[in-house]
C-alpha cells in the first residue's frame, strides 16, 4: 500500500487540484502551493543524483572496468567544482565586508567558479552544440534523397528555406519587383510564406495531436489506469 | 568519381563545413539585412513603450545556445536601455544569471553608465521550478522573489514599488533556448491574462516553427534564430546606431556570412547526394 | 508521524481558509474559461466511456505501429551480435508525460531483453527517472522469469546538463558500440547528435518523441520513428490492456471534435468575408467559445 496506493492517491489529488484550479479561482492558492512542493522535491533530487553519480563512478574505478579513467576525471571534476562553489574558493570579498571572504558572490567575475564556468563549462557545451552543424551536413548528404513525390516536395522546400534565410535568397531573386504579385516569389518572401502557412499548419496539426495524446495519458494517470510511473506491474 | 562520392567519408563533409564557416569569419564579411514583418513587430512593440515603462527580461538559455541567442539578448538589452525602460532581469535556467551579469557588465555599465541599479534595472536572479515559477509570478511575484540576486530585500528596491505580478509589466522580453522557455511563457503567463501581457521573444531556429502559431495573437513578435537576431540588430542600429559601433552589437549580422556559406554547402551536398542516388539507381545498385 | 499529520492538516486548513476568502472576492468559477471546461468535460467523458466499453468486452482495434514491432527485432539483433541495447528515456524529468511514456516502452524493451538474455543499459539525465526506470526494469525482469539477471547498475544517473549528457552518450556509443539504440522520450537539440552517432556505429535505431521540432531529425537519421501521438499510443499498444486501448478511442473522439471546431471556424471566417452580418457569430466563436 505504501509503495503503490498512497503515491497513486497523492498523484491523483495533486493532478486534480492543478486542473480544477484553472477553472475555479478559489483553488489557485492550493495550486501555487502544490507547485512549490514539487519545486522542493526537485531540488532534493539533486542530492540523490549526486550520490548516485559518486557511487557509480567510484565503483567503476575500484573495479578497474574499461573506461575507469573517464570516471576518475568525472569524480575529480564533480568534487572540484563542488568544493570551489561551496567553499567560495577565489571569491573576492564584498566592498561592504572586506574582511569576510565568504560574504562574496561565488558567481562574481574573478571567482574560481566564474573561471570554471567561463573557460571550461561554456566552451565545452558550445563545442558539443556546434557539432550539430557538422551532423546536419552529413545527415543532409546521406538522407535527403528524391525517392518519391513527397521527398521531392521536401527537397524543394528545403532549398527555398536554406537559401531564403540568407543573403543568397535576396541575391537570386533580386530581379523580381519588391511589390505586387511577383514579389511573393522572391525567395525571402517565399520563405516567410512557407514558415507562416504550410509549416505552421503542419505544426499546429502535430501539436493538436500531441496535446490530445498528452491529455489522454495524463487522464489515464489521474484515473489510475496507467501506473507505469510507479514502476511497472499493476 | 561515382565510387568516390558513394563512399565519401563523413570527415570530408565535416572538413568542408568547417571551411564554409571559418572562411567568412576570418574574412569578416557582413552581408546586409532586411527585417521581416515578424521581427519588425517585435521592434515596434518596444519602440511603442514610453520612458520608465517596465520590461520583464527573462534569459532562459545556456552557453550551448549562446552562439545563436546572445546577439538577440544583447540587442534586447541595448534597445531597452536606449528607450530608458525599467529592466527586470530574471532567469529560469541555472546558467541564465551569468548572461544577466554579462549584460550588466558589457551593455549597461559600459554604454549606459547613467543607469542605476535598483532604480533603472534590477537582477532578480534564477529560480528553480521551471513553469511553476511562471505560474507563480503570473499571480504573485513578490512571494516568488523575496529578494534580488544580490540579497537585497525586494521591499528595499525602489523600482519594485507597485509591482505585484507579471501583469504590472508592459512587456515580457524572453530569450529562450528550449524548456522552460517561450512556450511556457505563452502557456502560463500570457494565457492567464491575454489582454494584460505582451510578449516579445527570441528563440533558436529549431524552436521557431513551434512558436509561429502563437504570432501575432499571443506573441507580439519573434526573433527566430541568428537571422532574427541579425534583423533586429539592423533595426536597432538603424535607429540608434552611433559611429564606431562596438562589435558586440553586430554579432548577429556578422554570423550571417558563415550561415550563408554553410547553407550553400548544404544545398550542394543535397544535390550531390541525389546525384549519387540516381547514378546508383541507373546502375541497379539502389 | 502524528506531528507530520497535524502539520499537514493545519497547512491544508490554512489553504482552505485562503480559498474561501478568494471565493468571496472573485467568484467560484472563472466564466471566461467555461467553454474550455465544457470541452474538458467532453474529453473526460469520452475517454471514460470508451474505457468502460473496452472493459466490458468491446473490441478496440489499433493499427500496427512499425516502430514498436521493430523493438523485438532490435533486441534480437543485439543478442545475436553479443552487444548491448542502449535505451535513452529523454532528458526531462518524470514530471514530463513523454518521460512516463518512454518508461512504459522501457518496460517492454526490458522484458524482451530479459527473454533474449540481452543487456539493456539505461543512462538517464534525471535522478527521479533513474529510480522509476530501475523499478520498471526490475518488474519487467521479474515478469519474464529472470529476476536474477537484473542489474541495477546498468540504470544510472549521468548529469542533468543537456550537452554533458549527450557527450557521455556519444562517447559511450562509440566505445561500446551498442547494436540497438532506442530513444523514447523528450529530446531537444541533442537528438541529431545521438541519431547521427548511432548511425555512424551501424546500430539499429528506433526513436519516439512528441517534440515536433526534433521529429525531422529522428525521421532522417533513425530506422523507425514514432511520431507524436504514436509515441503516446505505445503504452496502450504494448500493454494491450482494454482500459488503455479504450482511452485511445476516447482520444480519437476528442480529435473529431477538434476537427469539427476547426472546420466550423474556417467556414465562419470565410463566410464573414462575404456576409458581414456573420461577424458577431465569428467573434463569439473566437472570443468566447475558443477563449
Amino acid at each position: 500500500m505504501m509503495k503503490r496506493t498512497i503515491p497513486m492517491l497523492l498523484a491523483m489529488a495533486a493532478g486534480i487540484v492543478m486542473i480544477l484550479a484553472y477553472f475555479f479561482p478559489p483553488l489557485t492558492p492550493l495550486q501555487d502551493k502544490t507547485t512549490v512542493w514539487f519545486n522542493i522535491l526537485a531540488a532534493v533530487a539533486f542530492i540523490l543524483g549526486g550520490g548516485n553519480l559518486l557511487k557509480v563512478h567510484l565503483k567503476k574505478v575500484s573495479d578497474r572496468r574499461e573506461g575507469w579513467a573517464y570516471s576518475m576525471i568525472t569524480l575529480a571534476a564533480f568534487v572540484g567544482v563542488l568544493a570551489i562553489g561551496l567553499f567560495k574558493i577565489g571569491v573576492n570579498p564584498l566592498d561592504e565586508f572586506p574582511a569576510q571572504r565568504m560574504a562574496g558572490d561565488f558567481r562574481a567575475e574573478g571567482s574560481g567558479f566564474w573561471y570554471v564556468y567561463e573557460y571550461v563549462f561554456a566552451p565545452l557545451t558550445a563545442t558539443i552544440f556546434s557539432m550539430l552543424a557538422f551532423y546536419v551536413a552529413s545527415a543532409a548528404f546521406r538522407a535527403f534523397r528524391a525517392k518519391n513525390l513527397e521527398a521531392i516536395l521536401l527537397l524543394g522546400t528545403a532549398f527555398v528555406i536554406l537559401l531564403g534565410r540568407t543573403a543568397a535568397g535576396v541575391f537570386l531573386t533580386d530581379f523580381l519587383p519588391e511589390e505586387g504579385i511577383l514579389a511573393n516569389f522572391r525567395l525571402e518572401n517565399l520563405t516567410v510564406w512557407i514558415m507562416n502557412n504550410p509549416v505552421t499548419a503542419g505544426n499546429r496539426a502535430i501539436m493538436i495531436g500531441i496535446a490530445l495524446g498528452t491529455a489522454s495519458v495524463s487522464l489515464k494517470i489521474l484515473l489510475g489506469v496507467d501506473r507505469s510511473y510507479l514502476g511497472g506491474g499493476d | 568519381m561515382y565510387e568516390f562520392l558513394r563512399d565519401l567519408d563523413r570527415r570530408v563533409i565535416f572538413s568542408l563545413m568547417a571551411l564554409a564557416v571559418a572562411v567568412p569569419i576570418l574574412l569578416q564579411i557582413t552581408p546586409p539585412e532586411k527585417a521581416t514583418p515578424i521581427v519588425r513587430d517585435a521592434f515596434e512593440t518596444i519602440e511603442a513603450l514610453e520612458e520608465g515603462d517596465r520590461v520583464y527580461m527573462a534569459f532562459d538559455f545556456d552557453p550551448a545556445s549562446a552562439g545563436e541567442l546572445q546577439p538577440m539578448a544583447t540587442a534586447f538589452v541595448r534597445h531597452a536601455c536606449e528607450k530608458k525602460l525599467k529592466i527586470y532581469f530574471t532567469a529560469l535556467w541555472p546558467v541564465g544569471p551569468q548572461f544577466i551579469k554579462n549584460a550588466e557588465r558589457d551593455v549597461i555599465s559600459r554604454d549606459f553608465p547613467e543607469m542605476v541599479y535598483g532604480e533603472n534595472y534590477v537582477d532578480l536572479g534564477f529560480k528553480t521550478g521551471n513553469e511553476g515559477v511562471i505560474k507563480l509570478v503570473a499571480n504573485d511575484l513578490r512571494t516568488q522573489y523575496p529578494q534580488d540576486a544580490r540579497g537585497t530585500p525586494i521591499d528595499d528596491i525602489p523600482m519594485m514599488a507597485g509591482v505585484a505580478s507579471i501583469r504590472d509589466f508592459d512587456v515580457i522580453m524572453n530569450v529562450s533556448a528550449g524548456y522552460p522557455g517561450t512556450k511556457e511563457w505563452v502557456q502560463y503567463a500570457v494565457a492567464s491574462a491575454p489582454n494584460d501581457i505582451k510578449l516579445v521573444a527570441g528563440c533558436t531556429g529549431v524552436q521557431a516553427p513551434l512558436l509561429y502559431p502563437y504570432y501575432p495573437q499571443q506573441m507580439s513578435g519573434l526573433l527566430a534564430a541568428i537571422k532574427g537576431a541579425a534583423e533586429y540588430e539592423s533595426l536597432v542600429l538603424g535607429k540608434y546606431g552611433r559611429e564606431n559601433e562596438p562589435g558586440m552589437y553586430q554579432e548577429g549580422l556578422r554570423r550571417m556570412a558563415p550561415q550563408l556559406s554553410g547553407h550553400i554547402l548544404m544545398v550542394g551536398l543535397i544535390f550531390v547526394g541525389n546525384l549519387v542516388y540516381f547514378m546508383a539507381r541507373k546502375r541497379g545498385e539502389a | 508521524m502524528p506531528c507530520f499529520s497535524l502539520t499537514s492538516l493545519l497547512l491544508v486548513a490554512e489553504e482552505a481558509a485562503a480559498a474561501a476568502e478568494t471565493a468571496e472576492s472573485t467568484g467560484l468559477l472563472n466564466m471566461d474559461r467555461l467553454p474550455l471546461l465544457g470541452v474538458a468535460v467532453f474529453f473526460v467523458l469520452a475517454v471514460v466511456f470508451w474505457i468502460s466499453v473496452a472493459r466490458s468486452g468491446g473490441q478496440i482495434k489499433v493499427r500496427e505501429i512499425a516502430g514498436l514491432k521493430a523493438i523485438e527485432e532490435a533486441v534480437g539483433r543485439a543478442t545475436e551480435m553479443g552487444r548491448s541495447v542502449l535505451f535513452v528515456p529523454g532528458i526531462q524529468d518524470v514530471s514530463e508525460i513523454q518521460t512516463i511514456a518512454g518508461i512504459t516502452v522501457l518496460s517492454k524493451v526490458a522484458k524482451t531483453a530479459a527473454e533474449y538474455d540481452a543487456k539493456v543499459e539505461v543512462p538517464v539525465a534525471r535522478t527521479l527517472v533513474m529510480v522509476t526506470a530501475r523499478e520498471t526494469v526490475q518488474e519487467a525482469f521479474l515478469a519474464a522469469g529472470r529476476p536474477d539477471a537484473y542489474n541495477e547498475d546498468l540504470i544510472y544517473y549521468v548529469t542533468d546538463e543537456q550537452f554533458g549528457y549527450v557527450a557521455y552518450l556519444s562517447g559511450m556509443m562509440v566505445r561500446e558500440e551498442p547494436a540497438a539504440c532506442i530513444y523514447m522520450g523528450c529530446f531537444y537539440a541533442e537528438s541529431l547528435i545521438l541519431a547521427e552517432t548511432g548511425n555512424s556505429i551501424g546500430a539499429i535505431q528506433v526513436a519516439g518523441t512528441a517534440m515536433p521540432a526534433q521529429l525531422p531529425f529522428f525521421v532522417a537519421a533513425c530506422d523507425y520513428t514514432l511520431i507524436g501521438e504514436e509515441f503516446y499510443a505505445a503504452s496502450a499498444y504494448l500493454s494491450e490492456s482494454p482500459a488503455e486501448l479504450g482511452s485511445l478511442k476516447g482520444q480519437d473522439l476528442a480529435k473529431v471534435l477538434a476537427f469539427g471546431l476547426i472546420g466550423l471556424g474556417a467556414l465562419l471566417a470565410t463566410a464573414t468575408q462575404f456576409v458581414p452580418s456573420l461577424q458577431g457569430a465569428f467573434d463569439f466563436f473566437t472570443g468566447t467559445l475558443l477563449g
